[in-house]
């Protein structure tokens, strides 16, 4: 097995034993992605001297003995709307296409206190906005299970690279799912934290009270050293919220006896590929075997989680949208005829089409005479969503549901219809509006060979509940060590 | 709640400072119909004496089942240093002499 294809957990205690080397895991990364990045196509930009160059760094620190920090000298890929000082950050947007930011998110700040290596940065939707990773100004990521599938989105490149091996692990963004649901797709474990527990700074803003950063890893374990290495309030970041950032391997606990899970009715719908209740119901039938409460609850108001998210969402991206203006960064037209046609000339020749469809959904359902009917709605809904999440909560620790409506569908099939592509978030959105954080874990897959991905969600904060469950089922299954073809096969014949 | 026409699709783009030709103006108009048209759908909720959610965490958070308490936001005002002019600078499409460039927007007649 080469070095790439392992986890960061056993990768730190060979590299602590001195039984590698980072330079070596790092080259067989980057072996790994001459190999199979030419069908996969996760990466935007990859930034290997700089990567070697880190790696050398944490080698010196373990030759010395030095105690490293878990994260040392792992390979790890950074979604490209994150921002990586000196390292160009496009949000797979042409009008950030020469984006170099001055400074490092938080996020990345604290990894590097880590000492990891970044390989680079990872394809998305424009700004964020998709469910899969087809809306990027520069090229189509391709499902490591099925390369004429999508991989999802909009962190369709960050969970593609970690299932193909070509990273260890990555760093997404989910905002109303773009964290969970390529994670399912790809066969990956995905995590949204609670809204608040990781900072947003250096996060480039698609819908500011949805988006929090998350981890994407091979397995739970993993999931929990990254968290601890990126959660925690920031004074750079008020909507950080100030509480205790536990050990979360102190999590990674093999027992669920006494926990109550909640099943909740309304993901169980006709909508649901068939395949997919299936191995869903399987899954909770394991956490039930090994001592698991399972419960079936109501949050009656799952209904209206799209329609709540796709006015809240853009209504937020149109204001956030509003700084590209081709005047402090990025792309700007060369012969306008005065300041306001310099505006819409470069923003109408920048911005993807669904980019420009958000921002005028959000314009219109903020304009005047249609904020209450649209805005000020959505807002309530989002109150009856969160409400039935905190009565469920008084009742169970946790809800498992599944993350993803279907598999991961085929590049093009949903691209005419936004709206039927917007449906694809139906079973993450909901736990957005409430904050929740939520992992996705591999639970099987369908016939067709592709992964499906088991939802646990948990109350705010209890971030601990939700990754004990993971765990539990991890340790009980074995899915999560399934590879790709383009992995076993050794790349595509 | 209302459908949208072609003309409030003009008024909308210019807003958002986007501009379309008739063929897009058309298509968006045509696919925001059906959008808002699903959006609708949350006029099935009674939210007359429901308060509206704009955060999740506003100002201080209890967590449930649990004392702990989340501090509040502000800080204290603090004047620190900010990025150097150059770095700010650095990515702007037209910067001269420490400042952003944008086409003329004042008459030099006058």
């Amino acid at each position: 097995m080469s070095l790439c294809e392992l986890t960061a957990h056993v990768l730190h205690e060979k590299l602590k034993a001195r039984e590698i080397t980072a330079v070596e895991l790092t080259e067989s990364v980057y072996a790994r992605i001459v190999e199979v990045e030419p069908h996969v196509k996760g990466y935007l930009t990859l930034t290997k001297e700089l990567a070697l160059e880190q790696a050398n760094r944490a080698d010196t620190g373990f030759q010395n003995g030095d105690d490293m920090p878990a994260l040392a000298g792992i390979p790890i890929a950074i979604k490209d709307v994150i921002c990586t000082q000196g390292v160009r950050t496009t949000c797979a947007s042409k009008i950030l296409e020469t984006f170099v930011p001055p400074y490092d998110a938080t996020v990345m700040t604290k990894l590097h206190e880590q000492g990891i290596v970044m390989l680079g940065k990872t394809n998305m939707d424009e700004f964020a906005m998709g469910s899969s990773t087809e809306n990027s100004a520069y090229q189509i990521t391709h499902n490591p299970w099925d390369l004429d599938a999508i991989p999802g989105g909009s962190s369709g490149g960050s969970a593609a690279v970690v299932s193909a091996d070509t990273a260890i692990c990555s760093l997404g963004s989910d905002t109303g799912g773009s964290i969970r649901q390529p994670a399912a797709l790809c066969g990956v474990v995905g995590m949204k934290p609670t809204y608040g527990r990781v900072s947003r700074y250096g996060l480039v803003a698609f819908a500011s009270s949805l988006d929090q950063i998350g981890p994407f890893t091979k397995d739970v374990t993993d999931c929990a050293l990254i968290l601890n290495a990126i959660c925690g309030s920031d004074a750079m970041d008020a909507t950080s919220v100030d509480v205790h950032v536990p050990d979360f391997t102190q999590s990674l606990i093999n027992d669920v006896k006494g926990l109550k899970i909640g099943i909740p009715k309304e993901y169980f719908t006709e909508a649901l590929d068939a395949e997919i209740a299936d191995r869903v119901h399987t899954a909770i039938a394991v956490l039930e075997s090994v001592g698991a409460t399972v419960e079936e609850i109501s949050l009656p108001h799952t209904e209206y989680a799209i329609a709540t998210y796709y006015i809240i969402a853009p209504a937020e991206a149109s204001a956030n949208l509003a700084r590209y203006d081709g005047v402090r960064y990025g792309y700007r037209n060369e012969s306008p005829e005065d300041l306001i046609d310099m505006y819409k000339r470069t923003r109408s020749e920048a911005f993807g089409e669904e980019v420009k469809r958000r921002i005028m959904i959000g314009t219109f359902a903020l304009s005047a005479g249609y904020q209450d009917a649209y805005y000020r709605k959505a807002q309530k809904a989002r109150t009856l969503i969160k409400s039935d999440f905190d009565a469920a909560f008084e009742k169970v620790d946790v809800i498992a549901t599944p993350t993803s409506p279907t598999p991961a569908f085929k590049i093009g099939e949903r691209t005419a219809d936004p709206l039927q592509m917007y449906l694809s978030d139906v079973m993450t959105t909901p736990a957005s509006h409430a904050g929740l954080p939520g992992i996705s874990v591999p639970c099987g897959f369908v016939e067709s060979g592709l992964p499906v991905g088991l939802q646990l969600l948990g109350a705010p904060f209890a971030e601990e509940k939700v990754l004990r469950v993971a765990y539990t089922f991890e340790q009980n299954t074995d899915h999560h060590r399934q590879k790709p073809p383009i992995v076993t096969d050794g790349g595509v014949s | 709640m209302a459908t949208i026409t072609v003309e409030g699709i003009r008024h909308v783009a210019n807003l958002a400072r986007l501009e379309f030709n008739e063929e897009e103006t058309e298509h968006f108009t045509e696919q925001l119909a059906r959008i808002l048209d699903y959006i609708g759908k949350l006029n099935e909720l009674e939210t007359d004496d429901v308060p509206p959610t704009s955060h999740i965490h506003p100002h201080q958070v209890f967590i449930m089942g649990s004392e702990a308490e989340a501090s509040h936001v502000a800080k204290p005002d603090v004047v620190k240093p900010s990025y150097p002019r150059e770095k700010v600078l650095a990515n702007a499409p037209e910067a001269e002499e420490g400042y952003f460039g944008v086409p003329r927007v004042v008459d030099r007649s006058h």
